[in-house]
């Protein structure tokens, strides 16, 4: 009897970890986001929570004076008008962009990616915009170009102010889609050895080379981005490209399962922070 | 001459035939069935690499170059070329291998 106590017991007690370590595996988007933006929040406790969409200039006073002073004439303006034209110009089949957008594709940056239940994947802004196009006759835009840089830049500025609201809906695949996402930005890679979180989490603010690092946090928000570094305007996806190659691994292809999740979970941790983009970098 | 310092002698010539057949063998240069057999080992470990999803450009950079030296009629380097991609190829295997736990040590929670 003592025996069968100790046994029941024992199992028991095991089977109590057993489920404290799967509920302590178990993904919590909502206590991870807000853990994610905590840590941001103590580390720079002068920066305001809105302010983090702004990268460097969030962390370095005479970055941020320079921006300003160039925000007079901001250099994503030419890809502003090029997007807006481009926008409205109907397909040869006589319809446009709008057709394919809830709202007529203004104002909607915030909600994208989006976690489609019926493909059962993360569709990001870019991929939602080469399949309107391939829907209406039209080919696809390159996703590291300009092309597809003007439209996301239109886009995202009749969105801007708006706040980040990417949601995981109650399917098992999406919040896999995030997990995955997550994953994927903490491993290192490349022969540099370098994850995402080695320069925007663990030294967010600090010099690599010439530049500043921004932070993880509302770095999405700014997107697309004009760089000086580039002389011209960068899509999310070319963003994610040449990240993996400064440290020299091996890119996996623009809108893969990997970037579009990677995107998906970026997101969802900046959830409430408004969009900013298009953004300008040095 | 005893049987032990036949023997002896035996031995020191045996040695010295060795060292000497191994300072040929690393003076040797190399064929091109060496470069071949090394970049064989070198495209196939980067092969492994991309099947999980973690090359490294630095590998595609050494194998180009092994290519190179070899079409000049340059052995020598291709071969080291092609080992050196070989190495980087399975340094990024162990690091697409450790990285599939390690990341969470980095996670924010």
């Amino acid at each position: 009897m003592t025996v069968l106590r100790l046994a029941l017991g024992l199992g028991f007690a095991l089977g109590l970890v057993a489920s404290g370590v799967a509920a302590a595996d178990k993904t919590d988007p909502v206590t991870e986001a807000k853990a994610f933006q905590q840590f941001f929040v103590k580390k720079f406790p002068k920066v305001a929570f809105d302010d983090f969409v702004n990268g460097p200039y969030s962390m370095n006073e005479d970055m941020r004076r320079q921006w300003e002073d160039k925000e007079q004439f901001p250099p994503y303006e030419f890809a502003l008008e090029a997007g807006k034209e481009m926008f409205g110009k109907p397909f040869k089949n006589g319809k446009t962009y709008a057709d394919c957008f809830p709202n007529g594709g203004i104002g909607i940056r915030q909600t994208y990616p989006y976690f489609d239940d019926k493909e059962g994947k993360v569709i990001t802004l870019e991929l939602a915009l080469n399949r309107c196009r391939e829907a209406n006759g039209e080919q696809p835009y390159s996703y590291v170009k300009d092309e597809m840089a003007a439209l996301t830049v239109y886009m995202a500025y009749t969105s801007r102010g708006k706040r980040f609201e990417i949601k995981i809906p109650d399917d098992p695949r999406a919040l896999d889609a995030y997990e995955k996402g997550k994953e994927y930005f903490y491993t290192r890679r490349g022969q540099l050895n370098f994850s995402c979180a080695s320069c925007h989490v663990q030294s967010p603010g600090e010099r690599i080379r010439a530049e500043i690092l921004a932070p993880a946090l509302g770095i999405l928000n700014a997107m697309p981005i004009y760089r000086s570094e580039w002389s011209g305007m960068g899509t999310i996806s070319r963003r994610f490209v040449t990240c993996n190659s400064q440290t020299r691994a091996v890119p996996v292809e623009p809108q893969s399962d990997e970037y579009r999740n990677l995107e998906y979970y970026l997101s969802y941790v900046s959830n409430g922070l408004p969009v900013s983009g298009p953004g300008a970098r040095p | 001459m005893t049987n032990v310092m036949k023997t002896n002698v035996i031995k020191k010539i045996v040695f010295a035939m060795m060292v000497s057949a191994i300072g040929t063998g690393s003076a040797r240069a190399a064929s091109e069935a060496d470069y071949v057999a090394a970049y064989a080992a070198a495209e196939s470990a980067n092969r492994e690499a991309g099947r999980l999803r973690n090359q490294w450009t630095v590998t595609q950079t050494a194998l180009i170059a092994a290519k190179k030296a070899a079409e000049s009629g340059n052995f020598d380097q291709a071969l080291k070329s092609a080992q050196e991609a070989e190495a980087l190829a399975k340094a990024s295997i162990v690091q697409a291998t450790s990285e599939k736990q390690r990341w969470k040590d980095l996670e924010i929670r």
